[in-house]
């Protein structure tokens, strides 16, 4: 038997560089480096997470974290200046050639930034970390554009106007059908993943921003695009690689948004975690006006290195944790 | 019935899908950060043999084919139906032209195959890896004589044809692989 012997030995001095250079970037530009716990009482209410729940020995519940968003969010509404931090996250179920259930997050907040220059900063530390090594591959070019836009452009719909049997249409249309009932969500969900993201020219990076309002999480609203929320994504190539907020500071909208996944997970029966009320009351106290960005580490290690599975830079995957 | 959840899907997993059993060849996960999760799964169906794709949405669950790999002895062909036994128990079944496929061209009497049953019907017939058979027909090789790359065919007892090398002599034994149908030795 070899499976205790580590998988990823050609990563791991890019791992470290890689660690070094991000820490050196934020440190040039007066981002301070953070921790929050990993272990947290409450859990997100998005029913598109699944938080892994650890017992505590008197019986208490404790979550594994999904993101450290929510501690930070409490340190910035306490005056903290641009934070950073490099996290260890953890998503139960999420296991494939791009998923390891526990990885490596970069998550920052800029302070009176909005989504669309945050995305232009993590195109900047990219470049920047892809110039560590004449070895690394880099990105060439970026595109920008809005989510509304490409939906037009490669498929022909408008996202919001059009309604689940459309969208289903426009995907047997590119060969995509799909098993089980998905809602309009799932459907723009699957055509950007299956259908159009495959389709991004590998070495580009590309910013897709201003979401539809009903896949907010906790971005604000769009003050210039009604029905659309102040959010992007950077892909590089066909790989998603980070997803950022111009940050919801509105409790009233906060509580409402809660109020549906909850409602969400109860219909599909989900676990129900206990509410984080901290974030909560953060809110009411006060989040400054901010963005914030969360990097996956790894991926962005598997396309500096140009490999094209997870556990080709994690040592121990969890199969073999 | 007995059905499996997208989280359960692996390489190997018999599904029974549009009314034929389906084996699982891949199974990749797919996930928007905050979006809905997907299952691309390559499948092949059983009973033709086609190699599809499908996506699912995760969680959802898929009825699983009572397909089931069952070790059986050739015994004989009666003109229309290929006869095998399972060794344990001597029950036997008769598997169609259609279910026998290309093992035909492989069988002989006594050998071990791997007969695939859904509920309870025979539905493929997978050959052992490597056989022993007799020529029964081929040229005489002339030495030396490299005119087909130093090969001729040969008819196998079963009445396969494969390419053998020129020094190998009609009436001899010799031993092939049926996955790729290629002469591996002299007997």
């Amino acid at each position: 038997m070899s499976d205790w012997r580590p998988g990823a030995a050609p990563a791991r001095m890019a791992r470290a560089r890689l660690l070094a250079g991000l820490r050196a970037f934020f440190a040039a530009r007066g981002v301070l480096e953070v921790e929050t716990p990993v272990l947290g009482r409450g859990a997100p209410q998005d029913p598109m997470l699944e938080s892994w729940e650890a017992q505590a020995p008197d019986g208490a519940r404790g979550f594994l974290q999904t993101s450290p968003e929510y501690p930070m969010k409490r340190l910035l509404a306490d005056g903290a200046p641009d934070i950073y931090q490099i996290a260890r996250v953890f998503r139960a179920g999420e296991s494939g050639p791009r998923h390891n259930p526990e990885f490596t997050l970069l998550e920052w907040y800029r302070h009176g930034l909005d989504h669309r220059a945050l995305a232009r900063e993590v195109v900047a530390l990219i470049a920047d970390q892809a110039g560590l090594s004449p070895e690394w591959r880099a990105p060439r070019g970026c595109e920008e554009i809005a989510y509304a836009e490409l939906f037009q452009s490669a498929l022909g719909v408008d996202p919001l106007a059009a309604d689940v049997a459309a969208l289903e249409r426009v995907a047997a249309a590119h060969g995509l059908t799909v098993g089980g009932e998905l809602d309009r969500d799932g459907w723009l969900d699957a055509l950007i993943s299956l259908v159009i993201a495959p389709g991004f020219p590998p070495d580009r990076l590309t910013i897709l921003h201003d979401y539809p309002e009903s896949q907010a999480v906790l971005a604000r609203p769009c003050a210039e695009r009604p029905g659309y929320a102040a959010r992007f994504e950077l892909y590089w190539g066909d790989l998603e690689l980070a997803n950022g907020y111009h940050e919801l500071t509105d409790p009233e909208v906060f509580r409402q948004r809660r109020a549906r996944d909850i409602a969400l997970r109860r219909a599909r029966g989900q676990p129900l975690p206990p509410v984080d009320r901290y974030l909560e009351a953060a809110l009411e106290s006060g989040l400054p006006d901010c963005a914030g960005v969360a990097l996956g580490v790894d991926r962005l290690l598997m396309q500096l290195l140009g490999v094209s599975r997870i556990d080709q830079v994690v040592d121990f995957p969890w199969s073999r944790a | 019935m007995a059905t499996y959840s997208t989280n359960e899907f692996k390489a190997g997993l018999k599904l029974l899908l549009d009314g034929d059993p389906q084996a699982i060849v891949e199974n990749e996960f797919v996930k928007p950060g905050k979006g809905q999760a997907f299952n691309r799964v390559k499948l092949r169906n059983l009973r033709t043999g086609r190699v599809l794709e499908k996506t699912f949405k995760s969680g959802e669950s898929v009825e699983a084919a009572d397909v089931m790999d069952t070790e059986m002895q050739y015994l004989y062909n009666d003109g229309e139906f290929w006869h095998f036994m399972v060794p344990d128990s001597f029950e036997q079944y008769a598997v169609g032209e259609a279910a026998l496929g290309d093992a035909g061209q492989w069988l002989k009497e006594q050998d071990v195959c791997t007969v695939t049953l859904w509920n309870g019907e025979p539905l493929s017939v997978v050959p052992p890896s490597f056989v022993e058979m007799k020529i029964t027909e081929c040229d005489p090789g002339v030495r030396g004589d490299t005119a087909q790359g130093g090969t001729k065919p040969a008819t196998l007892e079963s009445g396969a044809v494969v390419k053998v090398p020129l020094f190998v002599e009609e009436g001899e034994t010799v031993r092939v692989d049926t996955r790729n149908g290629e002469y591996v030795s002299r007997v």
